[in-house]
């Protein structure tokens, strides 16, 4: 495949079989076998995804009170940096422009307060930095800081997730254990040259460990040793599905904002802060959410079906098979005022099919939820 | 190189035909498509009686990633439809050529001979690679 961008494991990869496909322009493992299987083992036991295609990026600089990389966040995301006191602390936020609509979203690690940490997405990483390198350009400029923004495109990433995921890490890495181990969930701490984050997109237990590039095959190596299955973005994808995870790019966009995308939990709309896209997302009738569906007869919720309600349509953002729950299930944006119970009309494939309006997340640590 | 049993005939959509002893004819898809589907989740077979015109859509299968329609080999009357391929998708996975999907009475056996040999379907095979 021409042109792909590649990550460190690579060579891995292959050696497992892997089919690799162009996924935003990285040539990623799909599967290596079975996506169903992988989501198995990920619900059940421990699996471990290369996700060095996103890409972190350090925001440093000291200043004092208004100059700081706190200050510039206040201003830069639509949750609220306040939340993160404690060292490690991660905080998932959406990243607006002006007119309310979603440029990304990430996760925000506090190490001090002169460096933040924000992983982003792949697809988005290059939109992103162009973006968050104007708001500090002209921050720089109208608070006199000098904050510095700083890739890390030379970091790998591997997430390791399932409820089996923290014995198998410390028996891979016997030396992190000590520091990892009374981690909280959505933290992190830095252990030599890793990154260890009790955080991941899969709604299991598990970590996301960034560390150099070139050790990154020699830490691959050692979690398959220790009896982590390798697992491709096919099975991320559903299992980020039932966990009730939003996908950039299919779930919010830059056409639509986190209050009509199940992300108002992440939107700090109560203090006196002030940040980009705050004024629209008050100005905005909120005329659509997004909500979570289960299908009721026999078929497949695929994305950009339509759905049909009594306040009208919607499409589904979101639709795969489920394999927790052993049927098709979807995310979909309707029309306010649908609520949880009802039951709502699908095209699939030209047929109109009954699916039910049920809360989500459809399945968590190994749970079926609906 | 995936499997392909010279005893069958296949069609350029990667279904595979075998002809009966009592001239019905059993059609399936190829381990080349399952394998580019990937683990197969629903499978969706015509009505018996079904009246099928050669190459008219008259089956879906889906995988977790993607939906494919099945087309009719050739013309003829649905005859039967395996049931158990549908309540177990996954058996296209582990046995292409075991997991039939449905089968046709065909209008003119003589049309059987318009599909490819094993030979010629490996070759397209090839040729959609590149």
């Amino acid at each position: 495949m021409a042109d792909l961008k590649q990550t460190p494991l690579i060579q891995k990869h292959r050696e497992a079989n892997a089919k690799l496909v162009d996924f935003s322009g990285w040539e990623m493992p799909i599967h290596y076998g079975s996506q169903l299987e992988e989501h198995h083992i990920v619900r059940r036991d421990a699996g471990m995804f290369d996700v060095s295609h996103m890409l972190p990026v350090d925001l440093k600089g000291e200043g004092e009170a208004g100059k700081t990389p706190r200050d510039f966040l206040r201003k830069l995301v639509a949750n609220n940096v306040d939340k993160l006191q404690t060292t490690g602390k991660a905080l998932y936020s959406c990243m607006l422009h002006e007119g309310g609509g979603v440029v990304d979203d990430l996760i925000i690690y506090f190490l001090n307060e002169t460096w933040f940490r924000i992983v982003v997405n792949a697809g988005c990483a290059d939109k992103d930095i162009a973006w968050i390198e104007v708001q500090l350009d002209k921050f720089n400029r109208e608070q006199g800081a000098q904050l510095t923004l700083a890739p890390r495109r030379e970091l790998a990433m591997i997430a390791v997730q399932g409820p089996n995921a923290a014995v198998k890490l410390w028996a891979a890495m016997p030396g992190m254990r000590d520091l990892a181990e009374k981690m909280q969930p959505f933290n992190a701490v830095v252990v030599g040259n890793m990154f260890v984050a009790r955080t991941g997109y899969t709604g299991e237990d598990g970590f996301e460990i960034m560390l150099p590039d070139n050790a990154a095959p020699f830490f691959w190596q050692a979690l398959l040793n220790a009896g982590v299955r390798p697992c491709g973005l096919g099975a991320r994808d559903t299992l980020r599905l039932e966990a009730g995870m939003n996908l950039y790019g299919q779930d919010m966009n830059e056409a639509t904002t986190p209050l009509e995308s199940g992300l108002a939990w992440t939107v700090d709309l109560k203090s006196e802060r002030d940040f980009i896209g705050k004024d629209s997302l008050l100005r905005l009738p909120r005329a659509r959410q997004l909500v979570g569906l289960k299908l009721l007869e026999r078929g497949m919720l695929r994305n950009h079906q339509s759905v049909f309600t009594e306040r009208g349509e919607g499409e589904i953002t979101s639709g795969s098979f489920s394999p927790t729950l052993n049927v098709s299930i979807a995310l979909a944006r309707v029309p306010a005022g649908i609520s949880i119970g009802d039951t709502v009309e699908v095209d699939v494939r030209g047929k109109r099919m009954k699916a039910a309006v049920v809360k989500y997340p459809f399945a968590r640590n190994g749970k079926a939820l609906v | 190189m995936s499997n392909i049993p010279a005893n069958l005939k296949y069609t350029k959509s990667h279904e595979w035909v075998r002809l009966e002893a009592d001239g019905s004819v059993v059609v399936g898809i190829t381990e080349h498509a399952q394998d580019l589907l990937g683990d197969m989740v629903f499978v969706e077979n015509p009505v018996v009686g079904r009246q099928l015109a050669a190459g008219e859509e008259c089956a879906v299968v889906e995988s977790v990633k993607a939906a494919s329609d099945v087309y009719a080999p050739i013309a003829g009357v649905v005859a039967s439809a395996n049931a158990d391929v549908e309540a177990s998708p996954e058996s296209i996975n582990q046995d292409a050529y075991a997991a039939w999907m449905f089968s046709i009475k065909p209008a003119n056996t003589a049309d059987l001979d318009g599909l490819m040999d094993a030979a010629a379907y490996a070759a397209h095979v090839e040729s959609e690679a590149h």
